[in-house]
């Protein structure tokens, strides 16, 4: 089984985001594997020992993008592609499409991703890669059987779930819950050095960047009004209690 | 200058959700002067179609088909498409819901057109449009403008307003017929557990009674399900409560999970992490209960009482139940 798996670098999630110049800094801030995508990688690994196969890793971004690949190969996925040209560079749009044009030059039968990124939380490449392809997908899994050509995905859909049915080729996203990401072992860190990392270019992918050139751009970025720290309610538990339920009724109005 | 706008109308167990109307409100904001249409697709739901004049709509598409019963992808782009091409939209609305976050990407890759998710705010009217939306789950935000061609927008919900009174648009029911091929019936909905048993779903709730590690244990959470039913509120966790096993993930609040902004949280017996904080923290009145007094949920919290959830819930179920009798 052909096991593609998108991945992109983010921020920690503990990380507090600091904004100059309308950018948000990057000094010294620690990366990780998009936590979504990571649930990804887990999936792909366990279908890769259940089914065989090979598991890469594809992703678009700078070449400090490497180290989350490496992770993800420390894990157990088997080589990487990084398209680290800056003329690939964009948004969603761009992202999509520079993905397809990766992919298409390689045989697939099920490709994973997250089902969001923690950093731009948009939640598009993935499904816009999959009509990129001309391939179904199903979103946000909270569990994926895989029994031949049978795809069954338990969707997450508000808190019900949708257990929906598609054939192989599809692609699938990753909602937490899917699993319980493994930790890279010594061997497989070792191992993971000698994987390789294909680097991969505009020209080497045959796009012309005008075609693929954003259709949105950021014009600022802030940071939210600092929330004030509140009223600490003091005097006995009771009157606290009944404190409350008075200023939420009658100053803030928020019940009825 | 006038641009039309197309609404997907956000249906949920056969009703209209609140963000249809807020997104109607903005539809008929920023079209300025241009059509207004909403797209209602599914099975069963022409009733839903009468007095959409009134929030903002000059024409209300309907497709109703069993195919449409349960969303798949392919068989709601393929319908939504027929909606396109009849109402020829320079600018399509989503909401940032189960069904309209996966198939806005969808509809603007067809259209070839960028996309802004997830967006709070819209300043502007027509070709000058400027989207706020949240990043890093809300820990900052970016403004965004289209550059090119059509613009394809998810709406969180209760964030825009609807309009206010009886907008008098003609909201003329057209039924659109559509017909299915395999290629868009590529998937299928076998079946749907619903899991929700308040049937609030968080996403939209405008109180959220939430439980984190203090909870301590499943049962730890009846206490807070009380205090929601009396509330009308949906209940919803922080990741430290979902990994600890007490609840399922699909309530988790946070930036791996759920991105919150109902008018009240209480939060019961969570620290506040910096992840947790970045999922409900743009809510508008904030309660913690928290036995740490150096918890850093304090911190965002408009309300806080430090002592033991375990008394100060049910002290409040009580007190509302009598008050709200």
């Amino acid at each position: 089984m052909n096991i593609l798996v998108c991945l992109k670098q983010t921020f920690d999630t503990e990380e507090r985001i600091v904004v100059e110049n309308g950018r948000v800094k990057e000094d010294g801030v620690k990366f990780i594997i998009n936590p979504y995508d990571e649930y990804a990688v887990e999936e792909a690994l366990r279908l890769k020992e259940e089914h065989g196969g090979e598991v890469t890793v594809v992703s678009v971004g700078p070449s400090r993008f490497e180290e989350a690949i490496r992770t993800a190969l420390a894990m157990g996925a088997d080589e990487g592609i990084l398209a680290d040209d800056p003329a690939l560079f964009g948004d969603e749009y761009t992202v999509a499409k520079v993905l397809a044009a990766i992919i298409r030059q390689r045989p697939y039968d099920i490709i994973l991703a997250g089902n969001q990124a923690i950093d731009d939380g948009s939640g598009q490449v993935a499904v816009r890669l999959a009509e990129e392809l001309g391939i179904p997908h199903i979103s946000t899994l909270t569990k994926l059987v895989v029994e031949g050509n049978q795809v069954t995905g338990y969707r997450d859909a508000e808190g019900d779930v949708e257990v929906v049915q598609g054939t192989l080729p599809v692609v699938v996203t990753a909602q937490q819950g899917l699993n319980d990401p493994r930790y890279p072992t010594l061997i497989g860190i070792r191992k993971a050095s000698k994987k390789p990392i294909t680097r991969v270019t505009a020209a080497d992918l045959g796009l012309n960047p005008d075609d693929i050139r954003p259709r949105t751009k950021v014009v600022d970025t802030f940071l939210p009004k600092p929330k004030q720290a509140g009223k600490i309610l003091q005097g006995e538990l009771q009157d606290q209690v009944r404190e409350l339920i008075q200023s939420l009724r009658t100053v803030d109005k928020v019940i009825g | 200058m006038a641009k039309n706008v197309l609404v997907l109308a956000d249906v949920r167990r056969g009703k209209l959700r609140n963000v249809t109307f807020e997104m109607l409100g903005a539809a008929h904001r920023i079209a300025d002067g241009g059509e207004v249409s909403i797209a209602i697709l599914g099975h069963g739901v022409e009733a839903l179609a009468e007095g959409l004049g009134a929030h903002g709509a000059d024409r209300v598409f309907v497709v109703d088909a069993p195919e449409l019963e349960h969303y798949t992808p392919d068989a709601h782009r393929k319908a939504f498409m027929e909606c396109v091409r009849a109402a020829n939209p320079d600018i399509l609305l989503f909401a940032h819901s189960a069904v309209g976050k996966d198939l806005a990407p969808v509809i603007a890759t067809r259209l070839g057109a960028g996309q802004v998710s997830d967006v709070v705010d819209i300043e502007g009217t027509g070709d000058s449009l400027t989207f706020t939306r949240p990043i890093y789950a809300g820990k900052a935000f970016t403004k965004v403008q289209v550059t090119e061609g059509k613009v394809v927008v998810t709406v969180r919900p209760n964030n825009l307003t609807p309009a206010e009174g009886d907008l008098g648009k003609a909201g003329q029911v057209e039924k659109l017929a559509v017909s299915f091929g395999p290629q868009d019936l590529a998937t299928v909905v076998k079946e749907i557990v619903q899991k929700t048993t308040s049937g609030v779903d968080l996403t939209e709730a405008k109180i959220i009674v939430s439980g984190g590690r203090g909870v301590k244990s499943a049962e730890g959470f009846k206490p807070l399900y009380e205090l929601a039913a009396v509330l009308g509120a949906a209940v919803g966790a922080s990741r430290g409560a979902c990994d600890a096993g007490y609840c399922d993930y699909a309530l988790q609040i946070g930036q791996t999970g759920k991105v919150v902004t109902p008018d009240l949280y209480i939060a019961c017996g969570i620290s506040g992490a910096i992840q947790h904080l970045a999922g409900m923290s743009n809510s508008k009145v904030i309660v913690a209960i928290n036995k740490d007094p150096e918890a850093p949920i304090f911190q965002v919290a408009d309300y806080g009482i430090v002592g033991d959830l375990f008394e100060v819930v049910p002290m409040m179920t009580e007190l509302l139940k009598k008050e709200l009798a």
